[in-house]
């Protein structure tokens, strides 16, 4: 976040927020948030439901004003220009926003005219479109009934009408079956590759260490931590000593024994019954480990050291597993909808 | 800002056209646009028409119900103007639409456009309809075009005041609610379905001034279906009807259209 040198100023950066605040009565859906995404990189917004990432999104793609701070996306400014950041963004939303009763042809051609980009335009980009995610045979049916993979690379290929140097994408897999994920990441990272700079938010750790050169982790409309894949797995530690109890009221009393055996702070998850704990010494670790709870006579369903996966980032950074619904969640919605 | 106004316009029609795609493709859109006009004219003319009958109104009678019939019909139409905006809120297409560079306005004069086209189908229908069961026009074809005219104008106006409705309540099903109470009302508090003279004293001093007496009068007249033995209207509002009708519209549509527009800018950057 702070990293940018003199070279990382200006129009390198095609995405850049500093302090955005927004609140919605006495809930506050961001506190602070900063944001710098240099051109032609992805960065995944990573955050259980209800952390903010949506209303970033909706900050950055001017659907939305801040309370407070300032944004620039391709260079124009979101407060001041709003018109001229639609002209450089496309945005897919979290539901997918396609009209289903009109055909995947004219959801995109539609797009297209409203792009300005003329009418004979509109139409050759849209059959490209179709074309490009697998959509053609399906282009003179309505959208209605397309399955929700469909839908929702209709719903992509929306955003990618004009070709806009800045792509937004809120949650582009939530919802989809592990099919319809896996074909959502090839389509994204091909497009990627060709040069488009992407903010992409997410709830799948798995997700963001595949498609993100940056992750930005964000909880309660704040950022807890950034960095790239790797160094947030670094920020955790080496191996973690990843064990589960049978016992789920012996939880807390494992988690003290072997805590004195970690580099740092154990964490536990009451839902699994597991407790996570940062090592060094590998199999030395392991087998005291063991030794000592089997001394007690602590029960394991399973016991394992692990490389860390970005889901053991969010436990050690959040306290709870990027799946836990936040109570915040809940009446920030209650708000908005 | 940069935006031109021919932008608006292909904006706005862009939109239009989108709406217009789905009358076609939405069952109730399609039933509600060809089907209950068609349900409305038969029940109406051979209900209420013969009851009326018996008094010895006659095929008259008919006649004079068939453009209250129409009144009733294209306000009632212009429920789908905030019925379909509050849809496609809740869908996140109007998300879609803000996130583009297009005209802010033009979502909402696109979908009071494609109402007005809505409106026309359902006119045609219904006038078929009503040709089938006796009625005739029996003005000129130019003052029977302007009947249909003010019955258009009037309804689009009060599709502005739906679209703001539309934009202010979350959900489809409260837009329909919420405007049914208000058009129930106007719609049967006037000289739609009734003499004027058949009304208590206070729901008539309502209804000689209620717009929807006036547009049914102005087409009753402009369509030559006033029946001969009646009396002529005592108030200013009915004795110019056209006129009272088009002030009226003029006044919804000063105050709508700008409401409307800055509700929906209010609604959607929520």
């Amino acid at each position: 976040m702070w990293d940018q040198g003199p070279s990382l100023s200006g129009m390198s950066e095609a995405i850049r927020a500093q302090g955005l605040v927004k609140r919605y009565g006495k809930v506050t859906a961001l506190d602070g948030v900063d944001i710098s995404v240099p051109t032609g990189t992805v960065l995944g917004l990573l955050g259980p439901n209800g952390a903010g990432k949506t209303t970033v999104v909706r900050i950055l793609a001017t659907l939305l004003r801040p309370d407070a701070g300032e944004a620039q996306v391709a260079g124009v400014d979101v407060l001041t220009d709003p018109a001229g950041v639609r002209r450089k963004i496309g945005l897919s939303g979290q539901y997918a926003a396609v009209d289903e009763y009109l055909t995947g042809f004219e959801n995109l051609d539609m797009i297209g005219r409203l792009y300005h980009l003329g009418r004979r335009a509109s139409r050759v980009r849209a059959r490209e479109l179709l074309a490009q995610f697998s959509l053609d045979e399906a282009a003179d049916r309505p959208a209605r009934t397309y399955s929700g993979g469909m839908r929702r690379r209709l719903d992509l290929a929306g955003a990618l009408v004009a070709d806009p140097p800045v792509l937004f994408l809120d949650e582009p897999t939530t919802g989809l079956d592990p099919r319809g994920r896996a074909e959502m990441w090839e389509i994204i990272q091909t497009l990627v590759s060709g040069g488009t700079t992407l903010l992409l938010t997410t709830q799948y750790l798995e997700e963001a260490d595949l498609l993100a050169d940056k992750i930005v982790v964000i909880d309660h409309g704040r950022i807890i931590a950034s960095g790239t894949s790797d160094e947030l797995k670094r920020q955790v530690g080496g191996e973690r000593l990843d064990i589960t109890v049978s016992d789920g009221n012996r939880l807390t009393e494992a988690r003290e024994l072997l805590e004195p055996l970690g580099t740092g702070p154990a964490t536990h998850d009451h839902q699994r019954r597991t407790v996570l704990l940062p090592v060094t010494g590998g199999a030395t670790v392991l087998i005291e480990a063991l030794r000592r709870l089997d001394a007690v006579g602590l029960r394991l369903d399973d016991v394992g050291l692990r490389r860390p996966t970005l889901d053991d980032v969010f436990m050690i950074l959040t306290g709870h597993g990027a799946a836990d619904p936040a109570d915040v969640d809940v009446r920030r919605r209650q708000v908005v909808r | 800002m940069t935006l031109r106004i021919p932008h608006v316009i292909a904006d706005a029609h862009v939109v239009a056209k989108r709406n217009i795609i789905k009358i076609k493709r939405v069952p109730d859109l399609l039933v509600f646009t060809t089907l209950s006009p068609i349900m409305f004219v038969l029940l109406f003319s051979y209900v209420f028409g013969g009851a009326i009958d018996q008094a010895g109104g006659g095929a008259a009678y008919r006649e004079f119900l068939i453009a209250g019939i129409f009144a009733q019909t294209v306000i009632f139409g212009a429920t789908i103007t905030g019925a379909g905006l509050a849809d496609d809120v809740k869908k996140g297409i109007i998300d879609r639409f803000r996130s583009l560079p297009m005209a802010p306005s033009a979502v909402l004069t696109g979908r009071t456009l494609s109402d007005v086209v809505n409106n026309v189908i359902v006119l045609v229908v219904m006038s078929l309809t009503g040709l089938l069961v006796g009625w005739r026009i029996r003005g000129s074809v130019l003052e029977a075009l302007a009947g249909f005219g003010l019955l258009l104008i009037f309804a689009y106006s009060v599709s502005w005041v739906m679209a703001w409705i539309g934009m202010l309540v979350p959900s489809p099903e409260v837009v329909n609610n919420a405007s049914f109470i208000v058009i129930f009302p106007m719609t049967f508090v006037a000289n739609t379905f009734v003499p004027l003279s058949t009304l208590p004293a206070p729901l008539r001093r309502f209804a000689e001034w209620n717009p929807v007496s006036s547009v049914t009068q102005s087409a009753r007249e402009l369509f030559g279906n006033i029946p001969a033995n009646t009396p002529e209207p005592t108030v200013w509002p009915l004795q110019h009807a056209a006129a009272y009708t088009l002030i009226w519209s003029v006044l919804i549509l000063a105050i709508a259209v700008p409401v409307a527009n800055a509700q929906y800018r209010v609604s959607t950057s929520r």
